[in-house]
């Protein structure tokens, strides 16, 4: 059996999350504060790269949260274990023919190996200076491998916190997302040009019982 | 191949189509119905789990599953065809109910010389129409429909305003629309901050704005089968959603209720049609593959197929059904005048929130002052145009972060592109259109020669591109566009032009994929009869939009709908009671 890896985070950025993680097997180092997630697809290392290569795509700064605190590489992780991953609803037939980009992507990689082989080129880019991860960042922003980064991590930053990202909603409090509310009935011809804003919720709290994501499907 | 109890009707497909004529022939007839689906059902009671913009927007998770059956897509004849790999242009649905679980609700009428459009045009421009243009009558009339039209929006409850009622213009409604009988069952939707801002900016401008017409419920309504809903709540999960309040009509909250009752309808799930068995001009059923992988027939006396359009074109291609259509020579009807609709889209940048999280499939605001035969006097080169629209659907939290005016910031990631997305964050919006898709002879359906499905049978091929016509409706269409922008005081941005220069799967522009089995006055020139029944083999009827000869420019379902309702008509009153040819 493959030995389960993990990513150590500080205990409090995944507060929100550890709800969701019911099931899996947690270490919490109580003097440290932190928490050690276990991850379904990418090793350790991995995790690593694929963390700060997020935080440059959204990073913490004077303007908000960014990829780190919403737990961005938990939802990668899951996103790859899960459907989505192995490409179960894509058409994955041959022949697998280059085309123009108006057929989109063609080619036979999953998501899982465009990751594979995407983090593997990024070397040693967790032990690079801000300003030098962005300069590798850049040298590869028309691949497949960094759009699909790019697109993944504004799905974490901002999908419902049952994805394993947007840890403690800090993505919707961020742009004041209120969360999967049933109603705005009363609200939906009033406030013209003010912000409507209320606390947000996820659908699990909204729904006041657990929902399960995509990526859980049993193969 | 073990083979069934014979039954008086079978249907392929368990969306809107088959179970409206499911429900027809079932209220009206003592004929065992059967329906074959090959998805599973939906409960609409789990719907509200489905509030999750990732799963369902993003990675489709109503949509008919690509990894076991897509199309495949050429510019023209003389290129190669690739699959669709992943969704982008359009969205099949799956499952029982089909799209009509995920769709926005928009429920236009077509205008009454859509069904005559061949004629039309060909009067009114003559020798100045594209030589290769394939517009074709549809076989009635609108007066012959509009009674329909009327039942098919009492049953899902329309809300709007009519422009036209009887004859006599009405302020507020789409004044270009056709003559209606009746008043909309419903009011209008409440609106929102942007919607309100472009209906004022339309009619500063001389426009005749009107309430988009919608089948998310504005009221508690109960429709003539008895079937109550509740009001929309404007929650915004709806289009790629299922209603978790059943407030947008859905097959399975409008038509399923009534047929369960019915102790002469069964329902199969699971059950994937391959071929539509025929002899001698005579349908004899269909075979389908079942949940459990076998292979069963189904002998009928009456066999439907009324799966999504171009599952419909594909089974009857796979069955052999009709001759298809030759592009070279013009001869052959199934597969031939394939349209999709012309999208086009502005952004607009306000300087206050928007709270665009709020909203509803079919709530906005429209002009049609560029629709139809209308305004397109100072556009040569124009025949027909499209509807201009600002709706609120719905914005999830994810699509809608990153919409930034041009030039603002350089890069899509990074801290300067953050806070940008941040600033400008819930104060964008777009002006869009759809806009008539004329058919042409170079755009058609056929088998492809080298991609197959699950079963190992080929994949649909679509050889469909753009011509001039589009770009030039497109360009008309994207200068109203701008101008109401400005007379909205929003910050114009830059329009999805670039979507007409060749056709693309990869951008979402509709689901209204119509034509290859179309219907018409000729068998030389249409595979089905007016009554959307078989020339040739005539216990065999083909509904859905497949059988359109060209697109209109608003949201289809409703037309659908409506001829499918007086196909049932046809068969129940007609057929019956002397199978055969109705025409």
């Amino acid at each position: 059996m493959k030995r389960r890896e993990f990513i150590t985070l500080p205990a409090k950025t995944v507060a929100g999350l550890l709800v969701f993680t019911v099931g899996d097997r947690l270490r919490v180092h109580a003097q440290t504060g932190k928490v050690a997630v276990p991850l379904r697809f990418f090793t350790a290392a991995e995790a690593r790269v694929v963390e700060a290569a997020c935080e440059r795509i959204f990073p913490s700064d004077e303007s908000g949260p960014g990829a780190k605190e919403a737990g961005v590489v938990i939802f990668i992780d899951r996103q790859l274990a899960g459907p989505y991953g192995r490409d179960k609803y894509r058409y994955t037939r041959p022949p697998f023919v280059a085309s123009m980009a108006e057929h989109g992507y063609q080619g036979k990689e999953t998501p899982r190996e465009v990751y594979r082989s995407g983090v593997r080129g990024l070397g040693n880019f967790a032990d690079l200076a801000p300003a030098e991860r962005d300069q590798r960042l850049r040298s590869i922003e028309t691949t497949t491998f960094f759009r699909l980064l790019r697109d993944h991590t504004v799905e974490g930053m901002f999908s419902d916190p049952m994805h394993g990202g947007n840890a403690d909603l800090v993505g919707w409090q961020m742009i004041g997302y209120p969360g999967p509310l049933m109603s705005y009935r009363n609200d939906i011809d009033k406030s013209f040009g003010e912000a409507w804003r209320r606390k947000p919720v996820s659908l699990e709290q909204m729904l006041k019982r657990p929902v399960k994501g995509w990526e859980e499907e049993k193969d | 191949m073990p083979q069934l109890k014979p039954v008086d009707v079978v249907i392929a497909g368990g969306g809107f189509v088959g179970l409206t004529l499911a429900k027809e022939i079932t209220a009206r007839t003592s004929l065992n119905v059967v329906v074959l689906e090959r998805g599973q059902p939906h409960k609409p009671g789990d719907y509200s789990s489905g509030m999750d913009e990732l799963d369902y927007s993003r990675r489709y998770r109503m949509m008919q599953n690509l990894s076991e059956e897509t199309s495949t897509h050429r510019h023209s004849v003389r290129d190669q065809a690739v699959p669709i790999r992943q969704y982008g242009s359009f969205n099949p649905g799956t499952g029982v109910g089909g799209a009509g679980e995920h769709w926005a609700g928009i429920s236009y009428r077509f205008y009454p010389e859509n069904f005559t459009l061949g004629t039309f045009l060909g009067e009114k421009y003559g020798s100045r129409l594209p030589a290769n243009l394939a517009v074709q009558d549809w076989g009635f009339r609108y007066d012959e429909l509009e009674p329909y039209y009327w039942r098919a929006e009492q049953l899902i409850g329309v809300g709007g305003r009519a422009g036209n009622l009887q004859g006599t213009k009405v302020d507020g409604g789409n004044v270009f629309e056709g003559p209606r009988s009746h008043e909309y069952p419903n009011p209008p939707h409440k609106q929102t901050y942007s919607t309100t801002m472009f209906e004022k900016a339309a009619r500063e401008l001389g426009y005749h704005p009107y309430p988009v017409p919608t089948a998310t419920l504005s009221q508690n309504y109960t429709n003539p089968d008895g079937i109550t809903r509740s009001g929309c709540a404007y929650c915004g999960y709806c289009v790629r959603y299922g209603c978790m309040i059943g407030a947008k009509a859905q097959p399975t909250n409008i038509l399923l209720p009534v047929l369960q009752q019915r102790k002469n309808f069964v329902i199969k799930t699971g059950c994937s049609v391959r071929r539509v068995v025929h002899r001698d001009g005579k349908a004899e059923g269909l075979t389908y593959i079942d949940a459990s992988g076998t292979e069963t027939f189904q002998p009928a006396s009456i066999v439907i197929v009324a799966s999504w359009s171009l599952n419909n074109v594909r089974l009857l291609l796979l069955s052999k059904a009709g001759q298809p259509y030759d592009p070279a020579t013009g001869m052959g009807t199934i597969g031939k005048n394939l349209t999709h609709q012309v999208s086009q889209a502005t952004r607009v940048f306000f300087d206050k929130p928007l709270n665009a999280f709020m909203g509803a499939g079919g709530l906005g605001i429209g002009i049609s002052d560029f629709d139809g035969q209308e305004g397109l006097d100072k556009f040569p080169g124009v025949f027909r145009g499209g509807n201009i629209r600002l709706m609120s659907t719905g914005e999830g939290p994810i699509a809608s972060f990153g919409i930034i005016p041009p030039g603002e910031v350089k890069s899509d990631w990074g801290s300067e592109w953050k806070k940008a997305a941040l600033t400008w964050h819930d104060r964008a919006a777009a002006v869009n259109s759809e806009a008539e898709h004329l058919a042409y002879r170079q755009n058609y359906l056929d088998l492809d020669p080298t991609y197959t499905d699950k079963y190992g049978d080929p994949l649909l091929r679509l050889t469909l591109d753009w011509t001039d016509h589009e770009r030039a409706q497109g360009k008309m269409l994207t200068t109203v566009q701008a101008a109401i922008g400005r007379a909205m005081n929003a910050r114009v941005g830059n329009a999805n032009s670039n979507l007409l220069e060749r056709y693309t799967v990869t951008q979402y522009q509709s689901t209204h994929v119509n034509g290859g089995v179309i219907m018409g006055s000729s068998p030389d020139t249409s595979a089905l009869n007016s009554w959307m029944q078989h020339w040739q083999i005539p216990n065999l009827w083909v509904m859905g939009g497949s059988a359109f000869p060209q697109n209109g420019s608003g949201n289809p379902t409703l037309t659908i709908l409506a001829t499918t309702l007086r196909a049932a008509d046809a068969l129940v009153d007609r057929y019956l009671k002397n199978p055969g040819r109705l025409v």
